[in-house]
Formats: structure tokens, sequence, C-alpha cells
């Protein structure tokens, strides 16, 4: 049995308010528990660690070898020299790789949600802002995990960046990841059913993906069309990509920082208010 | 002297767009009560829930646990409240222990007292010895156990169960009714549960027979059976729903 029975239960709500110092140790306590439940997961689930791999490094061997030739890549920054095209496809296989993530955990939200073990995060006494924040941080941690492993592959396959760019990138892809996850929450918090994720895929991921400049720069783009060249220029997605670029060659791009910085805000604050149940979506969820 | 009141809920209704699932729904829950919400399918069973879990938002009424307001002091409600809902909230690919410190952690606790909390409850259940399996591992019953064990970590002062023991055999329903009525004794736990079960329900048992929304009736065993004139519960519950329930 307990120490005491029923003891704490009804302490006056002056003695239940927590000190500062211990409020803090519960955020922390509760980010580290949503963090470590998402590496645990990821350590177990290990299909989708390989399958979160696999993709880019299709991209990388096979696709990007096929279009060296048709390809001519001027010298554009950060790049110094002329460039073989899976140097220039590495950003964007790296923004891939967080993009995929992303809607991964969005993924994960809405099955979470259908079956219900978002209500567990969801009735614990914590800000919903801190604990969707917690779960993108957590997201975000497992796509860097993945970003290095392709990386040291890439590596091997010869695709080399200078050593400070390996460090540069990592609060780039911190930013870069949260503003990918960010959209995923927020999506999720649209979607009703899992059945409808395909849609994200058909209208969210890949026109996101193939309008930016993951796989051409946007002079090339804009050889072709105008218009498709302005609508990558205008994409988070491009300028997350540019951001990652452009730190792997130990050099920052301002203007990419600020768009990315401003879309993660942007597509936060959104989240967070389909997550509130008073001004939110989760009203007209389920229930019965 | 009567318990304070753990679960107070005061002219709460709460509508789908045009369908009214709640209707001006109030009633109270005291510290030590076990209480049995009853009501056929569409009752407005899941939506009372999701209130009071503050999953919806309280529009119209008032929820209150241990005096938080649900809407005005939500985290202060929350840390009062423990859950265990229809479906299984477990993360399947993780073991018992580490659902359990999943839970530990989003209620703050430190390490220590959370194992403590944790070898306490699951030892309680008698599933301390299968901390280390993975929930997939475990059948429904030992599933539900768990998730027993997990609300009760941060020692809360109400426990929702909703619909607990749906597919359980029946000697695991048993063994959890019998559970749970004994932590009300013990533990001066408020109890609200959600069943359609009427052989869940105990003699000293409150019930709350909610139907379209409203509440038909609200009281001990004996006074709902003397309101209903009948001497079966099963009968009463029949009066009060008017032959809807199935």
């Amino acid at each position: 049995m307990t120490d005491q029975p029923g003891a704490n239960l009804y302490l006056s709500k002056g003695r239940r308010t927590k000190q500062p110092g211990v409020r803090l140790l519960h955020y922390w306590r509760a980010m580290w528990g949503i963090i470590s439940r998402e590496l645990w997961r990821f350590v177990t689930q290990r299909e989708r660690f390989i399958s979160a791999l696999v993709r880019p490094l299709v991209w990388l061997f096979v696709f990007a070898a096929g279009f060296r030739a048709a390809l001519g890549l001027a010298i554009t920054p950060p790049y110094e020299t002329y460039i073989l095209y899976e140097v220039y496809i590495t950003p964007g296989l790296i923004g891939m790789i967080q993009l995929f993530n992303g809607m991964q955990s969005s993924l994960s939200m809405v099955y979470d949600r259908e079956m219900g073990s978002m209500r567990i995060l969801m009735v614990c006494p914590l800000p919903r802002w801190f604990l969707l924040l917690s779960k993108l941080l957590a997201g975000t941690g497992v796509s860097i995990l993945q970003v290095y492993v392709f990386l040291a592959i890439a590596w091997l396959y010869d695709i080399h960046a200078p050593w400070q760019g390996y460090l540069w990138i990592l609060p780039t892809l911190m930013l870069s990841g949260l503003m990918l996850g960010a959209l995923g929450l927020l999506l999720s918090s649209f979607i009703k059913q899992l059945e409808n994720f395909a849609g994200v895929m058909n209208f969210v991921i890949f026109p996101m993906f193939f309008m930016s400049t993951a796989l051409y720069p946007l002079w090339k783009m804009k050889e072709s069309s105008e218009l498709l060249s302005r609508l990558a220029q205008y994409n988070p997605f491009s300028q997350a990509v540019e951001l990652i670029r452009f730190a792997l060659y130990g050099q920052f791009n301002q203007h990419a920082f600020i768009y990315t910085l401003a879309a993660f805000l942007i597509f936060m604050t959104a989240a967070i208010i389909g997550y509130n149940p008073s001004k939110g979506m989760m009203t007209r969820k389920g229930g019965g | 002297m009567k318990s304070p009141i753990a679960l107070s809920v005061e002219d709460l209704s709460f509508s789908y767009s045009e369908k009214k699932a709640l209707d001006r729904v109030s009633f109270n829950i005291r510290s030590g009560e076990c209480t049995l919400l009853l009501g056929p399918n569409g009752a407005g069973k899941s939506t009372l829930f999701s209130l009071i879990t503050r999953l919806y938002d309280t529009r119209n009424g008032r929820i209150e646990l241990c005096g938080f307001d649900i809407k005005q002091q939500t985290r202060s409600a929350l840390a009062k409240l423990g859950v265990v809902f229809q479906q299984t909230t477990l993360d399947m690919d993780l073991t018992v222990i580490q659902n359990l410190r999943y839970h530990t952690a989003l209620h703050g606790m430190g390490r220590k007292l959370a194992n403590q909390r944790i070898q306490q409850e699951l030892e309680r259940l008698s599933m301390y010895e299968r901390r280390f399996e993975k929930v997939r591992q475990l059948n429904g019953g030992h599933r539900r156990r768990v998730e027993i064990a997990r609300a009760l970590l941060h020692k809360p002062a109400l426990l929702l169960l909703d619909e607990p023991t749906v597919g359980l055999d029946v000697p695991s329903r048993l063994a959890i009714v019998e559970y749970v009525h004994q932590l009300t004794i013990e533990e001066n736990l408020a109890v609200l549960w959600a069943s359609h079960l009427i052989d869940e329900i105990y003699p000293d048992d409150h019930l709350i027979v909610l139907h379209k929304g409203r509440v038909k009736a609200n009281g001990t065993v004996d006074e709902v059976l003397k309101i209903t004139h009948t001497a079966l519960i099963k009968d009463a519950f029949y009066t009060l729903t008017q032959g809807d329930y199935a």
C-alpha cells in the first residue's frame, strides 16, 4: 500500500503552487522524458531508421549519378569552384531527410491521436505549447542523427565538405528541423484521420521538395519557368536548404536564416492554436 | 462529516455543430466514492470525459477538480487527475517501465521517487516482475493493469476510467473492478467510472445515469432503485433510458 492513504489529495491551493526552481525542474524532466521516449522509439524501430536513410541515398547514388552528365552547374555561392551534381544535391537531400522526418512526426501525431496515446501527453499538467515544442525538439533530434549518418555515408562516397562545415550545420539543422517539424505539427492538427495522410504526401511533401532549390539552383529553374523559380524562391523549404548549404561550407546565409526562423514561428504559432482546445480544431474531432 | 468534493460539474452543456451531446449536466463526486457513470452508446459519456480532461473546451458550464477550475487553472486541476482511457494509450514498442517512466517525467517526478512509485504501483497489481517486458507482449488484462498503475503514479485525487474493462475476459474484469473499489477505501480516492456493464456496480457505489446528454438519475444504488420503483439495477437502467439501452 502507499505511504499515507490520501495523503496529498487536498492540499490547499497555496501549498500546491510550485516554486520557480521546482517548476523549471518539472519542465526539464518532462522535456527530457518526451525526448528520450522519441529516441527509444527510434532505436527500437530500425525499419524507420533504414527507410529514412535509403530514400536520400537512392537519390544520391542513382538520381544524382544519372544527372551528373546532363546538368552543368555554374559557380554560385557558397561554392568557389565547379562542383559535381552530387555535391550540389547533398544539402537538398539533408533537407529531404528533415522534411520526411517532420512529416513522419506529423503522421505519428495523427496515429497517436487516433490510437489515444496523444491524450496522455495532452492531459499532463504542463502548457500545451511546451509539450508541442518538446515533441518537436525530440523529432528534430532524431532527424539530426539521421542527417549525420547520411553525411558519413556521403563522405565515403567522396562528397566532402570542410570539416568546420560539419559543425556549422548543427545549429542550422536544429532550425530547419524545427521549422519542418512545426509544419508537420500544424498539418497534424488539420488531418482528421490517418487515411488522409496520403493527401499530405501529394499536396505538401512532393510540391515542397520539387519546387525548391534542393534539386536545381534558382537560375536554372528561371531558364525554363519564371513562375516556378519564384515559387521555389518563396518556398520555406528552399530557404532551409540554402541555410544548410551555406553552413556546410562555413558561411552564414542571413536571408535564409531569417526566412526559416519566421516560417518556424508562423507554423509553430498556428500549430499551438490548432492544438488549443478553446481555439483550435480539437473540439471538432471525434468524441461522442 | 461529508468527504471533500473531488469533482464538481455544474450546468455543463456541449454540442457538436447542431447535435447536443451534453445538456446542463451537474453532479459532484466526493473522495472515497466510486461513482459509476452509466449510459447507452451516444449518451455523452466520452464527451464528458473529454471535457473533464480538457481535451475539449468547456464553453457552457463549469468543471472543478479539487476546487481548481479546469478552464482557468488547468494545470493545477490536471495534476489532480489520473485517467485510464477506453483505448490503450501505452506505447507498444516500449517496455512497461519505459512507459511508466515517461508518465512520471511528464509529472515532473525525479528518478528516485519515480522508481519508488513504479515499484509500489506495479507490485500492488502483481506486475513488477514484468516491468522489462514490451507492452506488445502483454495480454489485454495486463495492459489495463499497467494503465491503472500509470494513472496512479502521481497520486491523483480523482481517477477517471472510461470503460476500462471492455474486451477483457471475466477474471481480468472482476480483478480490475475489485481493485478499483479497494482504492476508494484504502486511498480515499474518488473514482468516476464510465461503464455500460451493470455487473460492475457494487452496492455502496454511487450512480449517475446519463441518457441523450442528460442526467437521468444521480444517487446511491438504493436511491436510484427507489426513484425508479425497481428492484434491480438493470430494470432501473431500462426504465431511465426508456429501453434505448441495448
